[in-house]
């Protein structure tokens, strides 16, 4: 085996690899961590803001439904690396101020915090276009059913809403979860250490560029080729019972 | 225009321009002459790598569109392969690959250096369209390749009963309806390469993006380039908008 390595001339790569300081495997885990931290935050974030945007799209008031379309139209417009830059800024500056008003010091917001807000705020305007779409899918009958047996809203969307109109959502938000953890490495032009920037500083120390950036491709590839079978599994569980309609009655 | 004249529409109309004209009159704009000639030069390499990334990268989307919807196994495999890499990493990874990979590995070898396009791979902008490129095709090759799917048999079987040489029936049927059914997708696509533009400001190429960035560093102000910016991208995302409604208007309706 190691004569194989050998052969290839794969043995320098993999002691730049390695996991204990001198190799930089180690910091290039740690940042991947911290993207899959702030991918797993965004995506949340995403779904929170996606489901309460999707309401007030379909229910909401005039006015509510025109914010949410100036929202998710100029979300959807604007460069993500722009939109990461204004809110980070703003975000930071609107933190301080308040502080700063209430008689507290200054706080430097945390790369996580921020990278978590601003990705979550981006990831909300799909999401509430994903959610909208799903929800328009359920069968108005069973929505009217359930009102008419008093059913309260809230309950509503928990047993009805929510669960019938998953299998019709998942396609769409396992895309932006793949999104998610790819936009992360935008955070590596504000300069918070998550995976793509750990790499580009091990690159520039070491001068192999090829070996880390390879390295680092094939963890982002490995994340998301097990996050297409993980949704592949949610997608399964979340079908069960429904009659097979692609099937053409096989 | 009936649909703007609501009254709450009118109340948030008159909003918005309130605060445009607040951002107008109490931010600072002073720099904004000075920079006004960088900024153009900006914009129209924004729209030029745009422009030149969708035009390459479709045409590299599709012989990977055909390569794996009816290719035989040893380039189907392949062209997958090339897909689920580029859509399964970072864009910002996929380019600094090749700007600083590439960028050390060619200097090595002395005939690179000496040829003549050693002028063109010391600069960045190579690289910046390379990359693009790629993912262009990466994304576009999928759709194609669902496009290229979606043709209905009959179309091609008559094509050949007709006794149509292969390559005519690829440009005279098969491809045009492919090309019609990805259009609706091809004008998000679009969009969504517009909003990568900007990533390549990270490797020293001056587009809008790098501009506004030099303007902050050099004024320390913060947020008017910003919001510029966000116009400016905006503005080039409506007009992409408005020209694929008019392009899809012209195609024919869909072949059933």
């Amino acid at each position: 085996m190691e004569g194989l390595i050998a052969a290839l001339g794969a043995g320098p790569a993999l002691e730049l690899l390695a996991l204990s300081p001198p190799g930089w495997g180690g910091n290039l885990l740690r940042g991947l961590a911290n993207s899959i931290q702030i991918a797993l935050g965004a995506f949340g974030l995403g779904l929170l803001i996606g489901t309460l945007g999707a309401y007030g799209k379909l229910y909401g008031g005039p006015v509510t439904r025109d914010l949410l379309a100036v929202y998710t139209t100029v979300v959807r417009a604007v460069p993500e690396l722009i939109l990461i830059l204004i809110l980070y800024f703003a975000v930071t500056d609107a933190v301080n101020q308040t502080l700063v008003s209430f008689g507290y010091d200054r706080v430097q917001v945390s790369g996580i915090a921020a990278g978590i807000a601003v990705l979550g705020i981006v990831q909300g305007a799909y999401a509430t276009e994903v959610l909208r779409g799903a929800i328009l899918a359920v069968p108005a009958g069973q929505i009217e059913a359930a009102r008419a047996m008093g059913m309260p809203p809230v309950m509503l969307a928990r047993r009805i809403t929510l669960p019938a109109m998953l299998s019709f959502a998942i396609p769409g938000l396992a895309n932006l979860w793949l999104i998610a953890t790819k936009d992360t490495a935008l955070l590596a032009v504000v300069g918070f250490g998550e995976l793509t920037l750990e790499t580009k500083q091990a690159a520039g120390a070491t001068k192999a560029y090829f070996t880390f950036f390879m390295a680092a491709g094939i963890l982002y590839l490995a994340v998301s080729l097990v996050s297409g079978r993980i949704f592949g599994r949610i997608e399964a569980w979340a079908r069960r019972g429904e009659p097979n309609v692609g099937g053409g009655g096989r | 225009m009936k649909a703007y004249l609501v009254p709450h529409r009118v109340v948030m109309i008159a909003l918005a321009v309130g605060l445009v004209i607040w951002c107008a009159v109490s931010m600072r704009w002073d720099w904004l002459p000075q920079y006004a000639p960088l900024m153009l030069e900006g914009i129209w390499r924004t729209i030029w790598i745009l422009v030149v990334t969708v035009v390459l990268g479709m045409a590299l989307a599709i012989p990977l569109g055909l390569a794996q919807a009816v290719g035989p196994w040893y380039l189907a495999g392949p062209a997958r392969l090339f897909c689920t890499v580029i859509r399964g990493t970072p864009l910002l990874l996929q380019l600094w690959l090749l700007y600083y990979g590439l960028g050390s590995l060619f200097p090595q070898f002395p005939w690179i250096r000496q040829s003549e396009l050693w002028p063109y791979l010391r600069q960045a902008w190579p690289y910046a369209v390379l990359a693009l490129t790629l993912s262009f095709a990466g994304y576009e090759g999928e759709i194609m390749r669902g496009a290229f799917k979606g043709v209905p048999r009959g179309q091609l079987e008559a094509a050949k009963a007709m006794g149509m040489p292969r390559f005519t029936t690829l440009r005279r049927i098969w491809l045009p309806q492919a090309v019609q059914r990805a259009l609706p997708t091809l004008g998000g696509e679009t969009v969504l390469q517009l909003k990568a533009t900007p990533l390549v400001a990270t490797i020293t190429v001056m587009d809008i993006y790098a501009v506004s960035s030099r303007v902050r560093q050099d004024t320390f102000i913060i947020y008017e380039p910003l919001l510029l910016l966000a116009v400016v991208y905006m503005v080039i995302t409506g007009i992409i908008v408005l020209a694929f409604r008019q392009l899809e208007k012209r195609v024919p309706a869909q072949v059933v």
